[in-house]
């Protein structure tokens, strides 16, 4: 984590900040959807409690500190309570390994008559050099949530509703991976930071031999795996139990489903996982396709660092970074806008037709993308000579 | 071990802030009746007539066990898509993807196998 106790601690503090900027989007994003979803449905929404509702997200944290303490008669109580704080944790351990921003480089200096040396400081909770399979693995962590939440509740409609999730969720993992792999193909690396660094210029690319170049569009993933970009979205939805892939809480059906017997702050983990995964997913998605940090050609490390040449290398470190992480931000707020558009727009799937599209055409299909990806990289990166 | 310890720490404190809010909900949440049927786990209402042990569809395991066979199918694909343009820079490219094509051969083979036998039909 560290050498000294500075880079000990700056480290330290930064995870807990990534964690808590996890979990304060998600009142946010509860506001955004249920404002939005009025907007859509031309009703008001929320617009009572401060400015334009904005109190209302105080008001529901008051509301759920006062909820009564409430365990089912017959429930295992220890999988009881462990499951909404499994919940937390796969989002948590999967954001923490994305990249927000480039690292940040602080120069040697004297604080508390001692010498400070240089730090690289990454902009991410932990970098590891499997960034894609940890990611991958900790995100699959949340059907356990799902499950000792059914299981510990002693009420059959939770139980349904958590074989129903995970046998969804490991479905889609199928295609969810099977689409990463054309995406490894292209950037020939599991490191995030690696794969922001080859989308960060213009669109060039070797085809027979020839090296091409145009220069007015940014060399993001999308250009190389447009069909990967839908089917991994697609899973997404599905590993994130959205609609229209939210059978698990299939209110006609199931109540509630896997949280039926949960209310107060267990039910708000809950929720707090299930927006944390839609954060990872639009991370992710931004992250392989559409540039991740920067965005050509106005905003990339090296444009940046020229504009900044007047500042010290330390201040100009930190505002590249702190500016490329609000480029990152608002491409992920695109993502989640749209996971909360497309809820509001379709309607739910019946569970056959949800288990018949994941995998007799989304795992058929991205099976095709990685092998073509495969060929086509095969053909052009070979000497043809 | 020193790249997990970040890991470790963030697993900590998740755990704490989770312990940390359902106890503060339960310090200052509200008493509940302590009737039998204010206790009881929700079935639809009225008192609950079915057991805590209600059958469960065996589809569900088929369709657990299927995914255990196609994930590890899958991994197996990371390492190669990693390695393959090492493989051609080395000029043996072809040949790579034609020992992938042979895997997945099998795999695209267990697949249709799979929705013939009507393993994956739910009615």
């Amino acid at each position: 984590m560290g050498s000294d106790i500075f880079e000990f601690s700056i480290n330290g503090l930064k995870i807990i900040i990534i964690f808590m900027m996890m979990v304060q989007i998600v009142p946010l994003l509860v506001w955004v959807e249920r404002r939005g979803s009025a907007y859509i449905q031309n009703r008001f929404g929320p617009n009572r409690v401060g400015p334009l509702g904005l109190t209302q997200l105080l008001a529901d944290a008051v509301k759920f500190l006062t909820k009564e303490e409430f365990v089912p008669q017959g429930s295992y109580k220890f999988f009881f309570y462990l499951a909404p704080v499994v919940a937390l944790i796969p989002a948590a351990l999967a954001f923490g390994a994305i990249p927000l921003s480039i690292p940040i480089q602080v120069e040697a200096f004297t604080m508390m008559g001692r010498n400070w040396g240089p730090y690289t400081f990454p902009f991410q909770s932990f970098e590891l050099g499997l960034g894609v399979v940890f990611v991958l693995g900790a995100s699959s962590l949340a059907a356990y949530a799902l499950l000792l939440a059914g299981y510990g509740s002693n009420n059959k409609y939770s139980l349904f509703g958590a074989l129903r999730a995970s046998a969804q969720t490991i479905s889609y993992e199928l295609s969810m991976g099977l689409s990463i792999v054309g995406v490894l193909l292209v950037y020939n690396t599991f490191n995030f930071t690696e794969m922001v660094a080859q989308q960060s210029g213009p669109l060039a690319f070797k085809f027979l031999g020839n090296d091409l170049l145009i220069s007015w569009l940014p060399n993001w993933g999308i250009f190389y795996q447009p069909l990967g970009a839908i089917l991994l979205f697609a899973a997404f939805f599905a590993e994130t139990n959205r609609l229209p892939f939210d059978l698990p809480e299939a209110e006609g059906e199931l109540v509630a489903g896997y949280h039926t017997e949960y209310g107060g702050f267990k039910m708000n983990m809950f929720y707090i996982g299930e927006y944390g995964h839609m954060l990872v997913a639009s991370a992710l998605m931004t992250t392989f396709f559409f540039g991740g940090y920067t965005l050509y050609p106005w905003l990339t490390p090296e444009s940046l660092n020229q504009a900044l040449s007047s500042f010290s290398p330390t201040q100009a470190s930190l505002i590249t970074a702190f500016s490329l992480h609000l480029v990152f931000l608002v491409k992920v707020l695109f993502f989640l806008w749209i996971f909360i558009h497309v809820r509001w727009t379709l309607p739910r799937f019946r569970y056959d037709q949800l288990m018949d599209l994941g995998w007799k055409t989304m795992l058929p299909w991205s099976l095709v993308n990685a092998i073509v990806t495969a060929v086509i990289i095969v053909l052009m990166r070979s000497h043809w000579s | 071990m020193n790249q997990l310890l970040p890991v470790a720490f963030l697993i900590l404190f998740v755990i704490i802030f989770g312990v940390g809010l359902m106890y503060l909900a339960s310090l200052f949440g509200a008493k509940g009746s302590k009737s039998k049927s204010h206790l009881e786990a929700y079935e639809c209402g009225v008192q609950a007539t079915e057991a805590k042990t209600s059958k469960v569809s065996i589809k569900f395991y088929l369709t657990a066990i299927l995914f255990i066979l196609f994930d590890i199918e899958i991994i197996f694909m990371y390492p190669w898509a990693l390695s393959l343009n090492d493989f051609i820079a080395s000029g043996s490219g072809v040949y790579m993807l034609g020992a992938m094509g042979f895997f997945l051969f099998i795999f695209i083979f267990g697949l249709y196998w799979e929705v013939k036998s009507r393993a994956l039909e739910w009615e």
